[in-house]
């Protein structure tokens, strides 16, 4: 057992979740993003059933120094929300709504072989590259 | 309610839910994938352990529907033209890591562990959303 390998590990894991819940179908997303028409809400089923199984534990391992590989962990700072927060998070919904892809189904779309997905990845890629080049 | 698949949602949710808590203990890590993203792509520690995961959220779906339920194609319905998928992309690269955080860091990581923060940036990156739909269903694009 080594980091590498749980990595790829919890990333299939999340990827089953992720395809089990619907949510690498855009069209499943703009449905809960619909708020005024033919809602669907399975999304917040989603989020709610990840929150409560992963929220127990976050607080249990709250204290913990290093993880069970001995890593050190550095959970971010609790800190107040800031405009960068608030402009960031405003900006990725209105991208979230143009296409109904967030960062986790973006990837695991690839596996649709759909042009599209490809598209929308390097795309993100190109955001996430000039986020790092004009805000410091 | 159209669509509306509850009991799929909430198992695909639980077993989100497990590899962000199995990745946690194990790395010290936050499953942000927004974060693992560019991680992957800007040099950095951990780069081998990043791109890894992310190679599983690729093989996670493949091996359900080649594995396990070969008879069914994975949906994956987009009707946006490729001007919207450019722009939704490049502003869902931007906007995770100028906020700091996505559906899972923010959404499910942050919401976790009881972070105002995260609780914030999730209401408003969904209502931005909702605006965005609501606006290009009133254009036509969606329907």
């Amino acid at each position: 057992m080594n980091d590498k390998f749980i990595s790829l590990i919890c990333g299939v894991i999340f990827g089953i979740g992720l395809v089990i819940s619907g949510m690498t179908n855009p069209e499943k997303v703009i449905g809960f993003l619909s708020i005024t028409y033919n809602w669907d809400a399975s999304l917040i089923f989603v989020m709610g059933g990840a929150v409560i199984t992963a929220g127990p534990f976050f607080y249990l391992l709250k204290n913990k120094e290093a993880s069970a590989l001995g890593n050190q962990i550095n959970l971010p700072k609790k800190q107040k929300i800031d405009n960068k927060t608030i402009i960031g998070a405003s900006l990725f919904g209105v991208g979230w709504g143009l296409v109904g892809l967030c960062p986790g189904p973006a990837i695991s779309a690839l596996a649709t072989l759909d042009p599209v997905a490809f598209v929308f990845l390097i795309s993100m890629a190109a955001g996430v590259l000039a986020k790092k080049n004009i805000v410091k | 309610m159209y669509n509306f698949t509850p009991v799929s949602a909430l198992i695909g949710g639980v077993i989100i839910g497990l590899s962000v808590v199995l990745y946690f203990y194990s790395t010290g890590r936050l499953a942000g994938i927004s974060g693992i993203f560019e991680n992957t792509i800007t040099s950095s520690s951990k780069k081998a352990s990043n791109l890894l995961f992310l190679i599983g959220l690729v093989i996670g779906p493949l091996l359900i529907y080649y594995l396990i339920l070969p008879s069914k194609p994975i949906a994956f319905v987009i009707t946006s033209s490729y001007l919207l998928i450019i722009s939704g992309g490049f502003l869902v690269g931007f906007g995770t890591r100028l906020g700091g955080g996505c559906t899972s860091g923010h959404g499910i990581c942050g919401i976790g562990r009881l972070s105002i923060n995260s609780m914030i940036a999730t209401a408003i990156f969904v209502a931005t959303g909702m605006i965005t739909v609501f606006i290009l269903q009133q254009l036509g694009v969606y329907l």
